[in-house]
C-alpha cells in the first residue's frame, strides 16, 4: 500500500521537511506520504523528532524548509490555511491537556461551539455520542481532576473527535499513564482505527502497531531510517540502528 | 548534656521551658519601662506603696502583665479553633480601642463629624479607587499580554511602562501628572490626575502579577487549545486566563487593598477624598487625632470589605481545583 500512494491521492504529503532548534537538526529530510484512512506508527529512540515530525502536521511546530500539505492545504505563514488544517486534523497529548477548569462535558463543546459557531444544544449531543463512544458518558460533569489518567486520555480523544477530523495525531498517548489503564486507551484506538480513521501514532506499544498499522516508520535523529509494514519491520528490520532498538524494547 | 536532660526529663524540661519564657517576657516588659500606674487604678489601696518602691512595682507589674499574658493563652487554648480566632480578634480589638481611649478624645466631635467624612471623603475614596481598580486590570491584562508578545516594539513598550511607573513614587507620579500635563497644553483636575496616577502605577505592578498567572499554565493547555483551532485570543480568554485567575486573584487582591489606601495620596491636589477630610476637619478644633483614628478605621472597614470579596472570588475561580 505505501508505495501506491502520490501526491494527488495523499492525505498528508511532507516533502524535503527540515526544522532545527537551534543548531541542532531536529528534522533532516523528511519525505512522507499518508493516504487517506492509513494507519501509520512512528517509532525511534527519544529525541528522533518522532513528536516533532507530527506536531508540525498542525503546524504546533513550525518546518522550516519543505512542504507540508494536509487535505490539499499547503502549510505556512497564512494563519487561515493554518485553521483550515487544524479543523481537520485532531491531537491527542502525552499528558492529555484536558482544560481543568471546565467539566468534561464542556472540554468537549468548546471547540465546536467556538471555531465551528455551533448550537450549544447541537455541540452537546456531539459530545455525548463521543463521550459513550469512549465508555465514559456517565462522568460528563465531572472535572478533569476527579478521573483517572486513562479516562482522562479517553475523554482527550473524544474532545478531538468532537471536532469531526479526518485526521487523528497521536503523540505518546499512553506513556503518561499506569500500566493498568494503558489497554483502555488502546481500545479506544483500534476501535477508531476500525471505523477507518487516518491515524498517525507516535508510541512504542508493538503490540498496537502489530494489530492496527499498515506502515511503521522508524526515525532516528531527524531522519526516516526504515519503514515498511509491522510483520515484516518487527520479523526483519532492514537497519542495524532498527534491530537494535526493536532488541532494547521489553516486547 | 542539656539535649540528653530534655530528653530523660520531659516534664520538667517543659516546666523549666514555660518558666524561661515568662521570665524573659517579664524582663522584656521591664526593660521597655512599662508603668505600673495601673495596679493603682485598678486597686486604689496599693497605690501608696507603688509610689514607695519604684523599681520593686515595675517589676511586679511586668510579672502581672506576664501572667494575665499566659492564663489568657491557657484560656484561649481550650477553646475549638473557631472560638480561638474569634476570641484573639476580640482581644486584640478591646485593647486597639482602649489605646485610642487612652487619647481622651471628644466622642462628641467624632459623631458631628463622622457623617460628612463617610458621604464626602467615603464616597470619593472608593469612587477613585474603584474607577482606578478598573482601569489597572485592564491595563494589566494588556500589559502581561504585551510583555508575553514576540513582537520586540510591543515588549519594548510593555517593559519601559512597567519600569517607569514602578521606579517612581506614586506621590511623585501624582505631582507630575497633575502639574506636569498642563505644561504640554493639557490641563487636568485633581480628580482624574488622581485616577490617571493611581491607574497607571497600578496597572505596572499588576502587569507583573498578571504575566507571573499567565506563564504558570503550563504549556499543554496553549498546545491542546491549538490543537483544536482555537485563536491566540480564545485561547487566552477561554483557556488560560480562567485558569490564570487562580494565581492572579490573591495578589491582586493585596494590591487592590493597598490600593485604597495610597488613594489617600491624592489628598495632596486637593481632593476632598477620605485623607484630605480627616486633615482637614479637625483643623477648626485642634481635634485632629480625632478626624485620624475615624478615618483609620474607616480605611480598615473598607479593607476588610474587600478583604471578604477577595475569598469569595477566590472560592469561585477556584472551585474546579475540589477533589
Amino acid at each position: 500500500m505505501p508505495t501506491s500512494i502520490d501526491m494527488a491521492t495523499s492525505e498528508i504529503a511532507l516533502r524535503g521537511v527540515h526544522k532545527w532548534y537551534g543548531r541542532y537538526h531536529a528534522l533532516d529530510d523528511i519525505n512522507l506520504l499518508i493516504a487517506p484512512r492509513e494507519k501509520v506508527v512512528i517509532c525511534g529512540p527519544s529525541g528522533s523528532g518522532k513528536s516533532t515530525l507530527i506536531r508540525c502536521i498542525n503546524r504546533l511546530e513550525a518546518h522550516e524548509q519543505g512542504d507540508i500539505t494536509v487535505g490539499g492545504v499547503e502549510l505556512g505563514e497564512d494563519d487561515r490555511k493554518v485553521d483550515a488544517v487544524r479543523r481537520e486534523v485532531g491531537m491527542v497529548f502525552q499528558q492529555f491537556n484536558l482544560f481543568p477548569h471546565l467539566t468534561i462535558l464542556e472540554n468537549c463543546i468548546l471547540a465546536p461551539m467556538w471555531v465551528k459557531k455551533m448550537p450549544r444544544k447541537q455541540a452537546i449531543e456531539i459530545a455525548m455520542h463521543y463521550l459513550g463512544r469512549v465508555r465514559i458518558p456517565e462522568q460528563a460533569n465531572k472535572y478533569p481532576g476527579q478521573l483517572s489518567g486513562g479516562q482522562q486520555q479517553r475523554v482527550a480523544i473524544a474532545r478531538a473527535l468532537c471536532m469531526n477530523p479526518k485526521v487523528m495525531l497521536f503523540d505518546e498517548p499512553t506513556s503518561a499513564l499506569d500500566p493498568e489503564m494503558v489497554k483502555e486507551v488502546l481500545d479506544t484506538m483500534v476501535a477508531l482505527a476500525n471505523d477507518g480513521m487516518t491515524m498517525i501514532c507516535v508510541t512504542h506499544e508493538m503490540g498496537f502497531a502489530r494489530q492496527v498499522a499498515d506502515r511503521v516508520i522508524f526515525m532516528d535523529r531527524g531522519r526516516i531510517v526504515e519503514e515498511g509494514e509491522p510483520e515484516e519491520f518487527f520479523a526483519r528490520p532492514k537497519t542495524e540502528r532498527a534491530s537494535l532498538f526493536l532488541s532494547q524494547l521489553l516486547h | 548534656m542539656i539535649g540528653r536532660l530534655i530528653l530523660t526529663y520531659p516534664d520538667a524540661a517543659r516546666r523549666t521551658g514555660v518558666f524561661v519564657i515568662l521570665a524573659l517576657i517579664t524582663l522584656a516588659i521591664y526593660g521597655l519601662g512599662v508603668s505600673p500606674a495601673w495596679i493603682g487604678r485598678v486597686l486604689p489601696t496599693a497605690s501608696d506603696w507603688l509610689a514607695a518602691n519604684p523599681a520593686l512595682a515595675r517589676l511586679i507589674g511586668a510579672m502581672m502583665i506576664a501572667s494575665i499574658a499566659a492564663v489568657n493563652w491557657k484560656a484561649l487554648r481550650q477553646l475549638p479553633r473557631s472560638f480561638q480566632v474569634v476570641g484573639v480578634w476580640i482581644e486584640l480589638f478591646v485593647l486597639l480601642m482602649l489605646f485610642f481611649y487612652s487619647f481622651d478624645l471628644s466622642f462628641a466631635f467624632i459623631a458631628k463629624k463622622v457623617g460628612f467624612l463617610i458621604s464626602q471623603g467615603v464616597v470619593t475614596t472608593l469612587y477613585i479607587s474603584v474607577i482606578s481598580i478598573a482601569v489597572a486590570t485592564v491595563i494589566a491584562l494588556v500589559g502581561a499580554i504585551a510583555k508575553l508578545s514576540k513582537n520586540g516594539v510591543i515588549y519594548g513598550l510593555a517593559t519601559f511602562y512597567t519600569s517607569l511607573f514602578r521606579g517612581l513614587p506614586l506621590l511623585m507620579q501624582i505631582y507630575i501628572i497633575y502639574l506636569g500635563l498642563p505644561q504640554v497644553g493639557y490641563v487636568i483636575s485633581a480628580v482624574p490626575a488622581g485616577i490617571l496616577a493611581l491607574s497607571l502605577c497600578y496597572g505596572a505592578y499588576m502587569t507583573e502579577i498578571f504575566r507571573a498567572g499567565i506563564e504558570s499554565i503550563p504549556r499543554g493547555q496553549t498546545e491542546g487549545a491549538t490543537a483544536l483551532g482555537l485563536s491566540p485570543s480564545q485561547t487566552m480568554g477561554l483557556v488560560i486566563l480562567p485558569q490564570a485567575m487562580r494565581v492572579i486573584i490573591p495578589p491582586t487582591g493585596n494590591q487592590f487593598i493597598a490600593m485604597l489606601k495610597d488613594s489617600s495620596l491624592v489628598s495632596v491636589v486637593g481632593v476632598w477624598e477620605l485623607m484630605y477630610l480627616a486633615r482637614t476637619q479637625g483643623q477648626t478644633e485642634f481635634r485632629h487625632i480625632e478626624m485620624l483614628i475615624t478615618a483609620s478605621m474607616i480605611y480598615w472597614i473598607l479593607s476588610v470589605g474587600l478583604e471578604f470579596l477577595q475569598s469569595r472570588i477566590e472560592a469561585r475561580f477556584g472551585r474546579f481545583n475540589v477533589r
